[in-house]
């Protein structure tokens, strides 16, 4: 006695799917051809830019806002943000340069530890940072714009304590290898960023958290009524972001050859703009670590090409800026197109 | 009556298709100027999507569509509302957070010349549009801290009183207590004799062969019958709704029937004194293994908040759930879940993944059995195919995206996912609402299965009909307070409705 109100004609499927297909996939196709063009466009205006090197350059480049972008993933696709990433980044490095020994002109009052030690500390602050930002959000119920807002300002302030205004320089051996050394002609802080960006595309496609991630992020209110412990959920994204955030601060730091204030100040808005133009849904449930690789060639390839065409350094960033606002009406589009398709 | 003028509003010939499902297959309609016109179908019949179409929600269509005779396309809902059509859809959509009177003027609130809220009026006008329809409550309140049942009259209010000259209402009385639906029905009848136009979609065939002039059947994306209410009968509709034969369908429960001897099994679950500010007083019962507990109640009577205080969503205020023995304090809807408690909401909205594909809904609450870290999507989709095909899921892919499924599909899916493990308790709120009676069959089969199965279920419903037709034992519940017990005795829909 079932109803039988909506059975499919097998007939009636064909001419509509490609289409819905399509509109389906808006997401996905759009950063993907966005990026084909940036590299065509460059290629041709630049011979110094279709080069093996150059590809290498924007690999490098990209590591560190790699690194970060994984955990922000998780974060965006459960429908909330982390604000706190570049500055988590920030105190990161500089706790772990803060335990190692410095120069004697470093005028920094550090803590010299053996650098295993430097490292697990460092690891252990960007964690609680984070525990602190799942304790706001989930048992306190502080948006997480806001809280994280807060832990902005809060790891800054850690920052500022620890260096007081100082640079310091070393680095646990292991960091300064990871950041800036290589092995076979490929820098390790690619082969890192490779790793963990694969790493979380393997637990979001294939382990029950990762299925978690999406489903809180598509419907909070099912995943509750389904017995998901959605808190637990949304507490444990938070502090994978703030661990990324720190793993990407800790080698940025190797990789830039210097620990101070401010110094990942530009990582915030790239980690955003990479996840959100590479098609992965601000509101939460759609998308994924693919989409994140994608928007970071966007990125990188735009970055990296404006230097070899010869562009005034300060439309740059005007450029950026409608890149990013494209890419936003592209992720609110097609979620709306794949509404319309689902109905 | 029969209106001899041409008609208000004219459709011939409308298909709609979905993906490639196809909802509508070449439908005429009319509709003219002061009757009731009453449309009956199962889900997925096609009755909401010709009124969406109506209503300018769907705007791609085939077909001829005119207004006074004038060929029209509406491009979306302002273009329909410009028009004068309004439509009250089955899900509530009010801003809880926003006063009476501004949900009753939302979008129209009256402003002075300079552009400002003029408040004291509008909320005069607002108290007395609601008094015309016997709502007496403060225009200044709180949307929000009404009923629910309050809440959809108001909303009923407001799209009655915008001036329309066609209203459209799916399932308007679904959560209204009778003398809520009373009220609903004599104001219906004013606007018609005022020449309105109105649309009536419900499964509660008795109401609309009481208010309705004309009645028209849908089934299967085709209208198949229209006739006189005067007409007609609840079991011709029923058949030509179904299309067979309808002798055992047509159970009304206005006989007494007589609930089973109470089974001496042990309880699975003891509540003692549960009390929410508001909500509960005092409210104790036990829930036995093979047996259906049946909470009976008006809207608002507090039963939505004691399913979401078994499942572990509120905390009461006061009060012991002792499960399997032992008391608990849901920590956590997961901690529910843990202690072998499921839960189906009233709403398919907050229990489904509407973008996901079906397994995926079936699986997520047994997600935590079949995989300890990775998935195992074969035994995924394996573990949904079982349930598709016991509970005649249509259609039967588990691949397809949850959102392209029938609502009564989708509520099945809400109930699949608990069965693959069942649980030890089944928390169902209104688990036939707004289903065709081929679905609600199915349902009630499926709940009698797992009671035959040891589970204790627990029914919470509004509708006389969905408890009688499901429970062993029934208890009632009036503003917050058990108020009468039925076990082991005679039962009938009017029993209950004077003991809420």
């Amino acid at each position: 006695m079932a109803s039988e109100g909506a059975t499919v004609p097998a007939d009636r499927k064909r001419p509509h799917s490609v289409g819905r297909f399509l509109r389906s996939q808006m997401r996905n196709i759009a950063p993907f051809l966005t990026l084909i063009c940036l590299t065509g466009f460059f290629a041709a205006a630049s011979p110094s830019f279709a080069t093996l090197d150059n590809f290498g350059n924007i690999l490098t480049q990209v590591s560190v806002t790699g690194i970060i972008a994984v955990g922000l993933t998780f974060v965006i696709l459960c429908a909330e943000i982390d604000l706190s990433i570049a500055s988590i980044a920030n105190v990161t490095g500089i706790a772990v340069a803060y335990f190692t020994l410095q120069e004697s002109y470093v005028n920094i009052a550090n803590v010299p530890m053996p650098g295993w030690a430097a490292v697990m500390l460092a690891l252990a602050l960007c964690a609680l940072l984070g525990v602190v930002n799942a304790f706001g959000l989930t048992v306190i119920g502080i948006p997480s714009f806001i809280m994280t807002l807060a832990m902005m300002q809060i790891a800054a302030g850690i920052s500022a304590l620890l260096v007081r205004g100082q640079i310091a320089y070393k680095v646990p051996d292991v960091i300064t290898t990871l950041g800036s050394g290589s092995i076979g002609g490929i820098p390790w802080i690619v082969i890192v960023a490779a790793l963990m960006l694969l790493g979380g595309h393997l637990v979001l496609t294939y382990t029950r958290f990762g299925r978690y991630v999406y489903m809180v992020g598509g419907n909070r209110e099912a995943a509750e009524y389904s017995g998901l412990n959605v808190k637990l959920i949304l507490g444990s994204v938070m502090v994978i972001a703030a661990v990324c955030s720190g793993i990407g601060g800790m080698l940025g730091v190797a990789h830039f050859g210097s620990a101070q204030q401010n110094e990942f100040d530009t990582y915030l808005l790239d980690s955003i703009a990479a996840v959100v133009v590479g098609g992965t849904s601000l509101f939460g449930g759609r998308g994924g670590i693919g989409n994140t690789v994608v928007g970071l060639f966007v990125l990188g390839v735009l970055n990296n090409g404006l230097d070899h065409v010869n562009i005034d350094s300060f439309l740059k960033i005007l450029i950026r800026g409608l890149i990013l606002l494209a890419a936003l009406v592209i992720n609110v589009y097609a979620q709306k197109l794949r509404e319309r398709s689902v109905e | 009556m029969t209106p001899q003028r041409s008609p208000l509003l004219e459709l011939r010939g409308i298909t709609k298709a979905f993906g490639g499902v196809e909802a509508l297959r070449g439908v005429d309609f009319a509709l003219f100027a002061g009757e009731i016109h009453g449309l009956v179908g199962e889900n997925g019949a096609g009755k909401s999507t010709l009124m969406k179409i109506i209503a300018g929600v769907h705007a791609e269509f085939s077909g001829r569509f005119a207004l006074d005779g004038k060929d029209t396309r509406f491009r979306s809902t302002r273009d329909a509302h410009a028009a004068g059509i309004a439509m009250v859809h089955q899900e509530l959509s009010v801003a809880p957070d926003l006063s009476v009177a501004e949900n009753v003027f939302l979008g129209t609130q009256p402003t002075n010349r300079f552009g400002l809220v003029q408040w004291r009026r509008m909320a005069r006008e607002a108290g007395e549009q609601l008094a015309k329809f016997g709502i007496d409550v403060d225009p200044m309140s709180r949307l929000g801290d009404l009923p629910i049942g309050m809440q959809q009259l108001i909303e009923i209010a407001r799209v009655l009183f915008s001036g329309a000259r066609i209203v459209i209402l799916d399932e308007p009385t679904s959560a209204l207590s009778p003398p809520e639906v009373e009220r609903l029905f004599a104001t219906l009848r004013r606007l018609r004799d005022e020449g309105c136009a109105i649309v009536f979609i419900s499964h509660f065939i008795e109401d609309i062969l009481r208010v309705s002039d004309t009645v028209t059947v849908f089934r299967n994306g085709r209208k198949v019958a229209e006739t006189e209410s005067a007409a007609t009968s609840k079991a011709a509709l029923i058949e030509a709704m179904i299309g067979k034969g309808s002798e055992a369908l047509g159970e009304t429960y206005t006989d007494d029937i007589m609930l089973p001897p109470p089974t001496d099994r042990p309880a699975v679950l003891k509540a003692d004194e549960l009390t929410l500010a508001r909500s509960l007083q005092d409210v104790s019962f036990e829930a036995r293994g093979g047996e259906v507990l049946g909470i009976y109640g008006f809207m608002g009577c507090g039963q939505l908040e004691l399913a979401r205080i078994l499942f572990g969503k509120i905390k009461p205020d006061r009060g012991t759930l002792i499960v399997g023995g032992e008391p608990k304090t849901f920590a956590s809807t997961a901690a529910a879940r843990r202690a072998g408690v499921a839960f189906v909401p009233e709403s398919r909205r907050a229990m489904l993944f509407h973008q996901e594909p079906v397994y995926k809904n079936i699986s997520i609450s047994v997600l935590g059995r079949i995989s300890a870290l990775l998935l195992k999507p074969a035994r995924e989709r394996s573990i949904a195919a079982r349930q598709v095909e016991q509970l005649q899921i249509r259609p039967a892919a588990v691949d397809l995206e949850l959102g392209m499924l029938s609502g009564g599909n989708q509520q099945k899916v809400a109930l699949a996912k608990w069965l693959s493990y069942p649980p030890r308790l089944l928390v169902l709120c209104e688990p036939t609402r707004g289903m065709d009676v081929g679905a609600k069959n199915d349902v009630i089969n499926i709940i009698r299965e797992l009671r035959a199965k040891g589970l204790a279920v627990i029914v919470l419903s509004t509708e006389p009909e969905t408890v009688l037709s499901l429970a062993d034992r029934i208890i009632v519940l009036k503003r917050g307070a058990v108020v009468r017990e039925f076990a082991h005795e005679m039962v009938s829909k009017d029993r209950l409705l004077q003991a809420a």
